[in-house]
């Protein structure tokens, strides 16, 4: 679940766009495969979209477990 | 309404099938251009409606949000509210949305809302959203989101039935339009969180089968296995299926040419047209074959949706040489020829990421490089077996296509220190669902892009190629002279000046002189020296020329030469893609002169080297 999204430096396109995809509080999120080298990029699905996020890009996205699987 | 033909923009979020709805209505009737300055293209195409009235059809670049962060966006928001010179505001706006992925989708829909302007919302893939069990209250959604909502299916003859009935009709009235400021943005969300809650429902998130797939194809193991054997195969196919046709329309030309020529009286004018014209185009067309299969394949990855994949496979490794996962193809496509894998950077969104894959793609060793490193490798590399399997000619061979695979990634790596905008460009790109690709999509994508090549390429270099035939004719050999006709020509002092700047890679003038066709097409360095050392029969007996080239150089110039070719600024219709691609004189400057240096300091060192160890 996504708590929110920080702006790395101040207006920070990145994170505005990942909020705009939909990274917004109470989303679900679920990461559905690594990169082979290194685990980067990582492949997120929110709700039925799948973004592919390099690691320092999903470094912004803070998210909290729940009891889900 | 009059008969006045009514402007209608396509919008919508990439991958929600607007440029398969864009085909559907328009069928072959479009014009591709760009927009003036940049390279986004502008798709437009008309139709007319069973009203009888005429339908202008403008399709704009796919976009996430209204908040730009790449031109394709910025354009698509001047050009919907009226800001964008030269671009009248269209009368309608027709939102298209994936019915299957509405979550993303219709958050989108709202911001295109809030400009104010008359919207009518097209629901694709229908048929693919029934499938999977997706059931959407249209009424519901219509009388929420007031504005009309039609349910189409692109892919599908006819699919389009109940859009063009709403567009021909009465043009819907327009929502009030609404400031853009961050907090109103945040509130979208939740608007389309309770749009969702109130007419679909959706019994999974994602279709059964591509969750199946993309466990094999992004598998850290399977799926660079997958990839590895995507990639040999279109390799495969374009040595298969393009070279013969390549080499039949060269030789077309070539009979078409001598039967011009059987026409013509002797003479200058004879020349121009036999060897500048026939033979220029025959080279230039020639190119048409093999540009056409890998843009084939290179349209089925892209709507099979596998591209993207494969960018995430190999992301990584290509961030750590300053380039992107989206590089790849377009530097795979390098291998066949430079041209298509520069014109195929369009797909990288990020401008900066794009401008330095156009600036490595030309190091890939294109297929014009393989006749001249056949002769030279044939000459003066022994046939001798290496550890008892490898023969040393072929090691030579790949050791060149290692060359310029490292030289890019050397040059990628070098750019990205040098660079002084040293902000982070994501990645963030969308794994659309799989998709079967659409014979007709496929075959306008390639109709385009073959037209693009002909009609932009064909006059510059033909141009060229004029220029080329005129130094190397004129001025015409003194009576009585004995040496080939070149040697007398402004090539031939061309090529003997240029000795002076060749000489300490070991070239002798010939070569140096051979380097000037080589930069119209390399391939034709063969021909050239086949011409001054006036042997018979030319390319057709390479080997006659085998033995002269053996007798005339040393094993260092020849090394040097193969080097050289590695890396060398070459050929002209490549600069010229490049400046046509990157619309910017200075960026073809910046590619001529960082190859032209890295090939002359690795063909010195090379020389140097084997003559000091020889």
């Amino acid at each position: 679940m996504v708590d929110r999204v920080d702006d790395a430096q101040t207006a920070d396109p990145i994170a505005q766009r990942l909020r705009d995809l939909g990274f917004v509080q109470g989303e679900p999120v679920r990461v559905v495969a690594t990169g082979p080298l290194g685990g980067d990029p990582l492949l997120i699905q929110i709700g039925s979209t799948r973004f592919a996020l390099r690691r320092s890009e999903a470094a912004r996205v803070l998210v909290s477990t729940e009891a889900a699987a | 309404m009059s008969a006045a033909t009514m402007r209608i923009a396509l919008v919508g979020n990439p991958n929600c099938g607007k440029t398969a709805l864009f085909n559907q209505l328009t069928g072959g009737r479009q014009k591709v251009a760009n927009y003036a300055g940049v390279t986004v293209e502008r798709k437009e195409g008309r139709f007319t409606a069973p009203s009888g009235r005429m339908l202008q059809i403008l399709d704009l670049p796919g976009t996430y949000s209204f908040d730009a962060t790449s031109p394709d966006e910025q354009i698509t928001r001047d050009v919907l509210e009226g800001n964008y010179p030269g671009e009248q505001a269209p009368d309608l706006i027709v939102c298209v949305a994936d019915a299957t992925n509405l979550r993303l989708h219709l958050r989108f829909v709202l911001e295109v809302r809030r400009l104010g302007r008359p919207v009518v919302l097209a629901l694709n893939m229908m048929d693919a959203a029934r499938q999977r069990g997706i059931v959407i209250d249209v009424p519901e959604l219509q009388r929420r989101l007031g504005m009309p909502v039609v349910e189409t299916v692109a892919v599908k003859r006819g699919g389009a039935q109940a859009l063009i009935a709403q567009v021909d009709g009465e043009v819907p009235a327009a929502a009030p339009a609404q400031p853009d400021d961050p907090l109103s943005r945040a509130d979208l969300h939740a608007q389309v969180r309770e749009l969702l809650a109130a007419t679909v429902s959706m019994p999974r998130a994602t279709a059964a089968i591509d969750d199946a797939l993309d466990r094999w194809a992004l598998h850290p193991v399977f799926g660079l296995a997958i990839l590895a054997a995507v990639m040999f195969l279109v390799f495969q196919a374009v040595y298969a299926a393009g070279k013969p046709m390549s080499d039949l329309i060269g030789d077309g030309f070539a009979w078409l040419g001598g039967h011009a020529a059987a026409g013509l009286p002797e003479g200058p004018l004879k020349g121009l047209i036999v060897d500048g014209v026939f033979a220029g185009m025959g080279t230039v067309l020639g190119f048409l074959p093999e540009i056409l299969v890998l843009f084939f394949f290179i349209l089925m990855l892209e709507e099979s949706g596998y591209l993207p994949r494969a960018a995430f496979l190999l992301d990584r490794l290509m961030l750590s040489v300053g380039l992107t996962g989206r590089s790849f193809i377009p530097l795979l496509s390098s291998f066949a020829c430079a041209i298509p894998g520069i014109m195929g950077t369009r797909s990288i969104t990020d401008p900066r990421d794009r401008l330095t894959t156009i600036l490595v793609a030309p190091l890939m060793t294109c297929s014009a490089r393989l006749p001249v490193y056949a002769l030279l490798i044939g000459a003066f590399i022994p046939l001798r077996r290496v550890f008892g399997i490898f023969n040393l000619q072929g090691l030579v061979l790949f050791a060149l296509y290692l060359a310029g695979i490292v030289g890019a990634m050397a040059v990628g790596w070098t750019i990205k220190r040098m660079r002084r905008d040293r902000s982070e460009h994501a990645l963030l790109m969308e794994l659309p669902s799989y998709r079967l690709p659409k014979p007709r999509d496929v075959a306008i994508g390639l109709w385009e892009r073959g037209m693009v090549f002909l009609k932009r390429l064909t006059g510059v270099i033909l141009a060229l190629t004029v220029l080329m035939w005129f130094i190397s004719t004129f001025p015409s050999p003194p009576a009585g002279a004995t040496g080939p006709a070149i040697d007398y020509s402004f090539a031939g002092y061309i090529g003997r000046g240029l000795t002076y700047i060749f000489a300490p890679l070991g070239f002798n003038w010939q070569i140096s002189l051979s380097l000037i066709p080589a930069f119209a097409a390399r391939e034709t360095a063969v021909a050239a020296l086949a011409t001054v050392y006036a042997v018979a029969g030319g390319e057709a007996d390479s080997a006659g020329l085998s033995h002269a080239l053996a007798a005339n150089f040393s094993l260092a110039s020849a090394l040097s030469l193969l080097v050289w070719f590695a890396f060398a600024p070459q050929c002209m219709s490549t600069l010229a893609v490049i400046r046509r691609e990157t619309r910017s004189w200075r960026n073809v400057a910046i590619a001529f002169g960082y190859m032209f240096a890295v090939a002359y300091v690795a063909a010195f060192a090379t020389y140097q080297i084997t003559r000091a160890l020889t």
